[in-house]
């Protein structure tokens, strides 16, 4: 009877109608995304940034290859030359190709000196592909601070 | 006598899918059709084979890791969870406490992710959709935890051999708990719209029933096979990974029909918040990390490691030669096995039904076409 009376009256339905009316005057969850932007964590592994000394403004890269020996991908090409004075590598070129990064972060936990590191930045789309091969001009720079790419946020 | 047009036609064979909103991915079934009942469906797959079996033979065994954060990309966390502890049995490698107690925390937060991302988008398939935005905001939480912790949100790239990447950042235990307390109020709401709901019934129960010993015999695992009525979980029945020290039930349905599944997984939620928050009170301190080689070279073996993952049991079987690279790397899938149910499933229902079958099997096109 009571389940007879439930189903006539529509009782479930409207319990749950009420439930969705309490939510059109509550506080609105969404993140208004490309015009306000995103807070991402710490952690997060996105753009990647070859570090400078931030006194010397030199790289901290010792060319060690190891982020390019743990590289799942093999993307990471690192070049270097023999300084005949010091006996030290010397870093020349870094070419990182974001197209077919997995974002996984193993360069950036094996790199002694931290100097390959993935940034927050992660809008990463560009018109073509070559774009998507960094060198170290533009890792050195970083993502945030490149010229020309397309603003979403004020 | 006239040529035989469509309107004569007794069967008609038509594509659901691959582009098909509904079949979670690219999944493309041939219906063998009478008016609106299927006589017999057929699943096409491959369409995003990506070979990660065959790309794990060719990196080390810490290399393998990310790929298989995509193969069921919705649960990397449990993936991540099922290969380390393989790799670690292999090594005998001893994980700190710490570590073990964390990583059940987060596939615990991945298992309640998944079942939410489910359960919006059978409800959105059904036809309500209001639950998809609700389900959304709990699930948008726990990435948010996932970003905290592991650096993304879905390729998670979550565990490492030996232990953790990093320990838990400050304010994560706060965070976790503010979610756990919230859950279980929030999981009412979506029984208040559904559970009741007339409409929700009619077009769950009854639908795609199978008894238990035929689940058992298609090889049905997690919730399809435990909505009927075989009480069988990884982690009760061949605990890994520290679950035999958690108290959790597991829930066990009746009539083997989509209205059960739906309740099943509705209690396992509550349940892996139990979990939750019993981890969340033992959480010892010490290191992250245990004992590992700097180079990962398992002595030459095999090994299989199955845990429940939230679709049913994942498996890795590894089989090592004593290289750095692994020989073999298996993946069993548990949506590709309870895949295979469908057409069975189906026989006899519309094709409205199909699409809550497809739905109630919880399938991810990754995992499956791996
Ligand atoms: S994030 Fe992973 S895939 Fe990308 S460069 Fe680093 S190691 Fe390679
Ligand atoms: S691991 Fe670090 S220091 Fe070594 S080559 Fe890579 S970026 Fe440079």
């Amino acid at each position: 009877m009571i389940g007879f009376l439930r189903r006539i009256l529509l009782i479930d339905i409207f319990k749950g109608l009420a439930l969705t009316l309490r939510y059109t005057y509550s506080k609105v969850y969404t993140e208004q995304y490309p015009r306000e932007k995103v807070k991402l964590a710490e952690r997060y592994r996105g753009a990647p940034r070859l570090n400078n000394d931030p006194e010397t403004g030199e790289t901290l890269c010792i060319s060690c290859d190891l982020c390019a020996e743990a590289c799942p991908e093999d993307l990471i090409v690192v070049s270097s030359v023999r300084d005949p004075e010091s006996r030290k590598k010397v870093l020349t070129e870094y070419t990182f190709d974001t197209s077919r990064c997995l974002f996984c972060g193993l360069c950036q936990e094996v790199c002694p000196t931290n100097a390959i590191e993935l940034t927050q930045d992660f809008e990463l789309a560009t018109y073509d592909r070559k774009s998507m091969l960094w060198n170290r001009a533009r890792l050195e720079k970083g993502w945030d601070r490149i010229e020309g790419h397309k603003v979403y946020h004020k | 006598m006239d040529e035989p047009t469509i309107l004569d036609a007794q069967e008609l064979e038509i594509n659901m899918g691959p582009q098909h909103p509904a079949t979670h991915g690219v999944l493309r079934v041939k219906l063998k059709l009478d008016g609106e009942r299927v006589l017999d469906a057929d699943c096409v797959i491959g369409y995003l084979h990506r070979g990660v079996e065959k790309i794990s033979e060719n990196r080390t065994y810490t290399k393998c890791l990310p790929y298989y954060d995509r193969t069921d990309y919705i649960a990397a966390v449990s993936n991540a969870l099922g290969y380390v502890l393989g790799v670690e049995k292999l090594m005998e490698i001893e994980v700190p406490e710490r570590a073990v107690t964390v990583r059940i925390m987060m596939t615990e937060f991945n298992r309640i992710a998944s079942h939410l991302l489910w359960l919006a988008t059978h409800a959105l398939d059904i036809g309500a959709l209001t639950v998809f935005l609700y389900c959304f905001r709990e699930r948008e939480e726990i990435l948010k935890l996932f970003e905290n912790l592991f650096g993304a949100r879905l390729t998670t790239h979550a565990f490492r051999i030996g232990g953790l990447w990093m320990d838990l950042p400050p304010g994560f235990e706060e965070a976790a708990r503010k979610f756990i307390d919230e859950f279980p109020a929030r999981v009412d709401e979506y029984e208040q719209l559904l559970t009741n709901n007339r409409i929700w019934i009619d077009r769950t129960k009854g639908i795609g029933v199978i008894s238990g010993e035929e689940a058992i015999d298609y090889g049905l695992s997690g919730p399809p096979l435990r909505g009927s009525g075989v009480p069988y979980d990884l982690r009760r029945s061949r605990p890994y990974g520290g679950y035999d020290q958690y108290e959790f039930d597991v829930p066990v349905g009746l009539n083997g029909d989509t209205y059960d599944r739906y309740l099943i997984r509705m209690e396992e939620m509550r349940q892996s918040r139990r979990i939750i928050q019993q981890t969340l009170d033992r959480l010892p301190g010490g290191p992250i990390r245990g004992k590992v080689p700097r180079i990962i070279k398992p002595p030459v073996g095999e090994y299989y490691s199955g845990i429940e993952g939230p679709r049913g049991e994942l498996g890795y079987y590894i089989v090592s030669d004593g290289s750095a690279f692994p020989f073999r790397v298996r993946i069993r899938p548990p949506t590709f096995i309870n895949l295979q149910a469908l057409k069975r499933l189906v026989k006899g229902h519309l094709v409205a039904d199909v699409i809550a079958i497809i739905g109630t099997l919880d399938v991810v096109l990754g995992e499956i076409d791996r």
